[in-house]
């Protein structure tokens, strides 16, 4: 094995997503393709060539209509596994982050010598901002 | 029937964000005076529709969520400073004394100093998520566990512990 190429989470809207995750977040487009109402959608952290994230709607063929929304449900309470984006400097992300208009949940706060912040897509998945 | 009134079988994933809003807020600042009408805006909803859409999405009412989030800060706090209860009692946002420790002792089935005194492992875990596993379990009323606790006598009480 030489380990995981994508991960994917569950977004309310693709195009809201991938502006979010692009112009807000720094990502760039990996992959964008379309079949019918169905659209693969990963992006890539520029300088981190190994790791796609998807940002896929829940939806026809891989789940019915219920289920779909049981998911959208879910993403929208905050109910999703946690996420972490490592960074140099928490403080200074927060400062650009959140004045790109970013939702964060929690400033920077120090906690045994590492400072971390929390923040939210506009889907409602969860963000922590790790220093490493 | 008011149709008006009657919560909705599915909670619209727009308004569920929005609901989110609250709930982020009220873990960001659970020592702030959280009233309904604060939180219904932050979540832009209706005073009269909030707390009903809250409890819908998260299970548990607005002000419970709350206490619970409190007691578990001011937990926290108790094991790991040295702060005085009465300061630890402030600071997690109780006006006074006396109901800090009655919540505590109602939602914990401890007083303050004991669980002061309980001594847990050092953490292996980030300790956001060490508290949400240690989140006392509110799934009834403060008001009606009180009551239900007057019902067992002393006596009973004891034996059972």
């Amino acid at each position: 094995m030489e380990g995981v190429q994508v991960a994917g989470i569950y977004v309310r809207d693709q195009d809201e997503a991938l502006d979010f995750y692009v112009n807000k977040l720094g990502f760039r487009v990996h992959s964008d393709v379309r079949n019918g109402p169905f659209r693969w959608l990963t992006v890539k952290y520029p300088g981190q060539t190994d790791f796609q994230l998807g940002l896929f709607r829940p939806g026809a063929p891989m789940v019915d209509d219920a289920t779909a929304q049981t998911l959208d449900a879910a993403v929208a309470k905050g109910a999703m596994p946690p996420l972490v984006l490592a960074v140099k400097d928490c403080r200074a992300a927060y400062a650009e982050l959140h004045a790109r208009g970013v939702e964060f949940t929690q400033e920077p706060v120090e906690r045994y010598g590492a400072v971390d912040a929390s923040f939210r897509d506009p889907s409602g998945n969860g963000w922590k901002l790790v220093e490493r | 029937m008011n149709e008006l009134t009657e919560a909705p079988l599915v909670q619209d994933p727009r308004l569920l964000r929005r609901l989110l809003r609250a709930k982020d807020r009220i873990d960001a600042a659970s020592h702030e005076n959280w009233t309904v009408a604060r939180l219904a805006r932050v979540s832009g909803v209706s005073q009269a529709h909030f707390a009903r859409a809250f409890r819908q999405a998260f299970g548990t009412p607005p002000h419970r969520y709350l206490l619970t989030r409190r007691v578990e800060r001011a937990a926290a706090l108790l094991r790991e400073t040295d702060a005085s209860v009465t300061d630890i009692a402030f600071q997690t946002g109780w006006s006074s004394l006396g109901s800090f420790s009655r919540t505590v002792r109602d939602v914990t089935g401890m007083t303050p100093t004991e669980l002061r005194d309980r001594t847990i492992a050092p953490p292996a875990l980030p300790q956001c998520y060490l508290r949400a596993a240690e989140r006392p379990d509110l799934k009834i009323a403060v008001s009606e566990k009180r009551r239900r606790a007057a019902a067992v006598t002393p006596a009973s009480h004891h034996e059972e512990e």
